[in-house]
């Protein structure tokens, strides 16, 4: 406790003396270097509290009425601590390196200013115990991404981003004070601790309602389909390192409030279980197929998390519908497995949004349409992103095939021992993360192969280069904890699993030692990752073969092979939406891709006349949520009469209150 | 031990043979000799023994794409039973492991093709990419039938739970997963009528226009993994038919070669008598086999 106390200060010191220390260089430097000092004091206090026997415990009184300065550092807090500081410190590395340019042009002292308090925030929030300390926490985290999002504000679509973000961060907030309001009061306190001892039957009637309302105020933090749409507006506007963040820690934020959130709900139920494994399907699957119809890396990248966020939720509900059936052993195979993918997600995310950002940085745009051949001029870039890409997809022997096996192996135990009618679901679950593990190799084969492969499809991306070494480092350093977690597989399961048994704490079924008698979990995770790091090896082995085979033949270049045609040009080469056309033509009624086509005419039509283009807008936002914010705005409208200005009138209506309240709180006492 | 190594090392030796039994089952149904079922041992010899000649627009991801392609194949291989025979290696959960270094060879395979920064092998790239992302989800259904049916996870434990006795009590369960997995080998090895690989216009092939560019050691390492792959599938398939093991190593081994080899002449027969699907024909079908493992599923009841 101490040393994350010593963390929180040294990034509350690192945010105010870069304020105090103007736009420039200065800023750039104190920002970056005290984030990273607290960062890494607060991954060491994060690792020894995940290790801790017993989880450290602050209290300290305040004077906001029912609140505490009230802190836990368990299991499930530990574990979501890990994202924050790693991301934080990668981030703050490779921010310093991605706004050097910008140093005098942009406030740069305010920028890390916000940054610190954003990662701040979000460390008091995943270890807040008290409701209305959490809130304040929260809202410490949602405000800070904000400003962070509109550096560059002088852009209109960076402008729009920030405020659909912040419409976005604020309705969720709403959710949260209605869910902590009532469980508070069926408590009788802010506490956690005091509102998980609820009795059951007191809970019951509530229950429904409670977790439909942490499902939507959470929910849209994690960006769940539908409440996602703020989440591809505002990950490519911002800068990023910090969207980078965002996408690996910040929406992580979601996924904890929608645990902790469980472990206060009593006996979880089958039907929540189903409910999360319905919304994860759908939003992995949605997330991607959408994903398919971006022309834009880091909004290619932005609907990726949203997949990912789909891939979380559907372990969780696999997990909680294990559980609520009385089948603890698959419910802890599939809640380690979402642990373990939720730290996965954040290292590998926040690489693949540095290389977007190293792209950005050396071509000015993301469009993939008119990059291509990158990887000759940006190779370490390219490496990176394409075995991310790879890792990402779930593909072995990437680290995030292990929290997926994980998760399979508990959807397949579970679709094993359990009665038909729940099977059905665990079925559904395991084919759905196939088709969404499918989706995302489509999804990442495409981005890499238009963005590094082939020619450069315009004069953009001809001067291309890798980032500087400060942007490189940070990329090094996500990587090589990816390939880490990838080899310490096993030893991270024994590290995840006492927060997933945390999870089924509150639960009559007895917990067994080791998840399953059936399958024992580490012998599964060693026998995988030694089969496919042996596959690895192998390919190595064979690469080497390969090259002796070649020593001393003859090893020509050519152009690539265009069946005879004289003067292949690099337009002529597969675009990144007609490699996807398959996948949105089989679900066009549902994306709603819009074409505009003007056929070319006559027998020998002129240049330029013709013209194709493809659109895959965001359905929910254009057909649910635009139409019912205007007519909120129109019923808004009615209120103007009451808005006239007249300053006496405003002053009768606040007498009017006064006196409305006063005998509301009479009538009360009498 | 040695029934294990047995199957491994009678596919590393075998599989292009049982691929040279297609090509000459589809030969007799032309009316034509047909060429030496040897000839693919010549043709990968061939290939390794020659230099190559690369496209001036890649990088190490063309190069790398047939090696990891094969080093995954190889892997995968050593989760498959043949027969009676046991599979090499086989622990509980292996099904998960097993279809996704298949999907790491394709993964990268496709990177090779994009490489190039060909228009066809792009095309070819993405149905690929398109096909095995509808595929694998009935293959998993298909196989979680077969962990219901046998209380086992594992892919030799269930296979090797099936008996002659499971097709007398659960012969529909049996039989729909079978076809599923037919369907499944089909698409999965780009065969008709999925995929024709004899084709000769670049723009209606998937698998073969992908590897257009490659020549010498690398297209020998794709030829062998695709024939691996198929050994691999009809392995898989035909362990449901041939349920008997005798426990005699040599008879074991004979039963398991004749069901692959079974298999392969399946292969040629549905070439030879149907045409290739139109495109936009092929998702439906993929899904008729996820309807098929889902009905499986359903019949093996609670």
């Amino acid at each position: 406790m101490p040393l994350y106390l010593t963390a929180l200060f040294v990034l509350l010191a690192t945010a105010l003396a870069a304020l105090a220390s103007g736009r420039g260089r200065a800023a750039n430097l104190v920002g970056p270097l005290g984030c990273l000092a607290g960062c890494g004091l607060g991954l060491f206090a994060a690792v020894s509290a995940l290790t801790a026997p017993v989880p450290p415990v602050l209290r300290l009184p305040w004077s906001v009425p029912y609140g505490a300065i009230s802190l836990t550092i368990d299991p499930l807090s530990a574990l979501f601590l890990l994202p924050v500081f790693i991301l934080g410190a990668a981030a703050a590395l490779y921010g310093k390196g991605y706004l050097s340019g910008l140093a005098g042009k942009r406030h740069l002292g305010a920028h890390w200013f916000f940054f610190c308090l954003m990662v701040l925030g979000m460390a008091l929030t995943v270890c807040a115990a008290n409701a209305v300390f959490f809130l304040v926490s929260w809202e410490i985290m949602s405000l800070a991404p904000f400003f962070l999002i509109c550096l560059h504000h002088e852009e209109d679509r960076v402008r729009t981003a920030a405020r659909t973000y912040l419409f976005a961060a604020h309705l969720g907030t709403a959710f949260l004070m209605a869910f902590f309001l009532i469980l508070g009061h069926l408590a009788g306190s802010m506490e956690f601790s005091a509102m998980a001892r609820v009795a059951p039957d007191v809970l019951g009637p509530y229950a429904p309602a409670l977790f439909f309302l942490a499902l939507a105020g959470f929910g849209v933090k994690a960006g769940i389909v539908p409440l996602h749409v703020w989440l591809p507006e505002a990950h490519p506007a911002a800068p990023s390192h910090v969207s980078a963040f965002m996408s690996g820690a910040l929406i992580k934020a979601g996924v904890y409030g929608v645990l902790r959130s469980l472990t206060l709900l009593g006996p979880l139920a089958p039907w929540m279980g189903q409910t999360l494994l319905a919304i994860g399907i759908l939003t992995g699957v949605l997330g991607l197929l959408a994903g398919l119809g971006q022309g834009e890396l880091k909004r290619f990248l932005a609907f990726s998390s949203i997949e990912n966020m789909g891939i979380i939720f559907l372990g969780l509900g696999l997990g909680v519908l294990a559980a609520a059936t009385g089948h603890p052993g698959p419910a802890l195979f599939a809640l380690s497995g979402l642990l373990f993918h939720v730290i996965n997600h954040a290292l590998l995310k926040g690489l693949l949004f540095f290389g977007a950002g190293s792209v950005l940085h050396a071509v000015g745009h993301g469009f993939m349409e008119r990059l291509g051949g990158l990887s000759k001029r940006m190779p370490f870039t390219a490496g990176a992103c394409v075995l991310a890409g790879a890792a990402i997809s779930g593909l072995p022997p990437g680290n995030a095939f292990f929290g997926e096996l994980l998760i399979y192996v508990g959807g397949g135990l579970a679709a094993m021992d359990m009665p038909l009618t729940d099977a059905v679901w665990a079925w559904t679950g395991v084919a759905g993360l196939a088709f969404i593990g499918g989706l995302s190799v489509i999804g990442f084969t495409r981005a890499c192969g238009m963005v590094f492969s082939g020619e450069p499809r315009t004069a953009d991306a001809v001067n291309a280069h890798d980032p500087d070494p400060l942007m490189r480092a940070a990329m090094w350093s996500l990587g090589l904890l990816a390939l880490g977690a990838a080899l310490a597989a096993p030893f991270l399961f024994t590290a995840m699993l006492p927060a997933a048994r945390l999870l089924l704490a509150g639960q009559s079924t007895v917990l067994p030692v080791l998840p399953s008698e059936v399958v024992n979990p580490e012998t599964l995770l060693t026998a995988a990752a030694s089969l496919t790091f042996g596959a690895a090896a192998l390919a190595l082995i064979l690469a080497f073969a390969r090259s002796r085979l070649l020593a001393g033949r003859s090893v020509r270049s050519h152009g690539t092979w265009d069946c005879g045609y004289i003067r292949p040009a690099p337009r002529m080469q597969y675009t990144a939406s007609s490699y996807a056309e398959p996948m949105t033509v089989l679900f066009r009624r549902l994306l709603g891709e819009k074409r505009r086509f003007t056929p070319p005419e006559g027998l020998f039509p002129a240049t330029g006349t013709s013209r194709f283009a493809t659109e895959t807008p965001d359905r929910v936002k254009d057909d649910f949520f635009a139409p019912l914010f205007s007519a909120v705005l129109t019923a808004c409208d009615a209120l103007k009469r009451f808005q006239h200005g007249n300053l006496n009138l405003y002053i009768l209506y606040l007498l009017a209150t006064l006196v409305i309240l006063l005998a509301i709180a009479l009538g009360f006492a009498a | 031990m040695t029934a294990r190594a047995l199957s491994v090392v009678l596919p590393l030796l075998m599989a292009p043979l049982a691929f040279a039994v297609i090509h000459r089952v589809k030969a007799r149904f032309a009316g034509r000799q047909g060429k030496p079922l040897m000839q693919i041992y010549r043709d990968i010899r061939k290939c390794l023994g020659k230099g190559a000649t690369l496209s001036r627009t890649t990088t190490w991801l063309f190069r790398a794409g047939p090696t990891i392609n094969l080093a995954a194949t190889l892997a995968a291989l050593s989760f498959v039973p043949l027969g009676g025979l046991p599979a090499a290696v086989s622990f509980p959960g292996d099904i998960f492991v097993f279809a996704y270094l298949l999907a790491m060879g394709r993964f990268f395979t496709i990177m090779a093709a994009l490489d190039t920064g060909s228009s066809f092998e792009g095309m070819g790239a993405s149905r690929e990419a398109v096909y095995s992302c509808l595929a694998e989800p009935m293959l998993f259904l298909a196989l979680l039938a077969l962990a219901r049916h046998s209380g086992d996870l594992s892919l030799s434990g269930m296979l090797a739970a099936v008996s002659a006795g499971s097709w007398l009590t659960g012969a529909p369960v049996l039989a729909l997963v079978t076809v599923a997995l037919f369907l499944i080998l089909l698409a999965e090895n780009c065969r008709v009528p999925f995929d024709d690989p004899t084709t000769h216009l670049e723009l209606t092939m998937i698998h073969e226009v992908m590897v257009l560019d490659h020549g010498g050691p690398d297209f020998a390492f794709i030829e062998y993994a695709q024939t691996l792959k198929l050994w691999i599938f009809a392995a898989v398939a035909t362990s449901l038919l041939l349920p008997a093991a005798s426990g005699s190593l040599v008879w074991d081994a004979l039963w398991g070669l004749a069901g692959v080899f079974a298999a392969a002449a399946a292969v040629g027969v549905t070439e030879s008598v149907m045409a290739r699907l139109r495109l936009t024909r092929v998702p439906p079908l993929l899904a008729a086999a996820g309807a098929f493992a889902a009905l499986a599923l359903i019949l093996v009841g609670g």
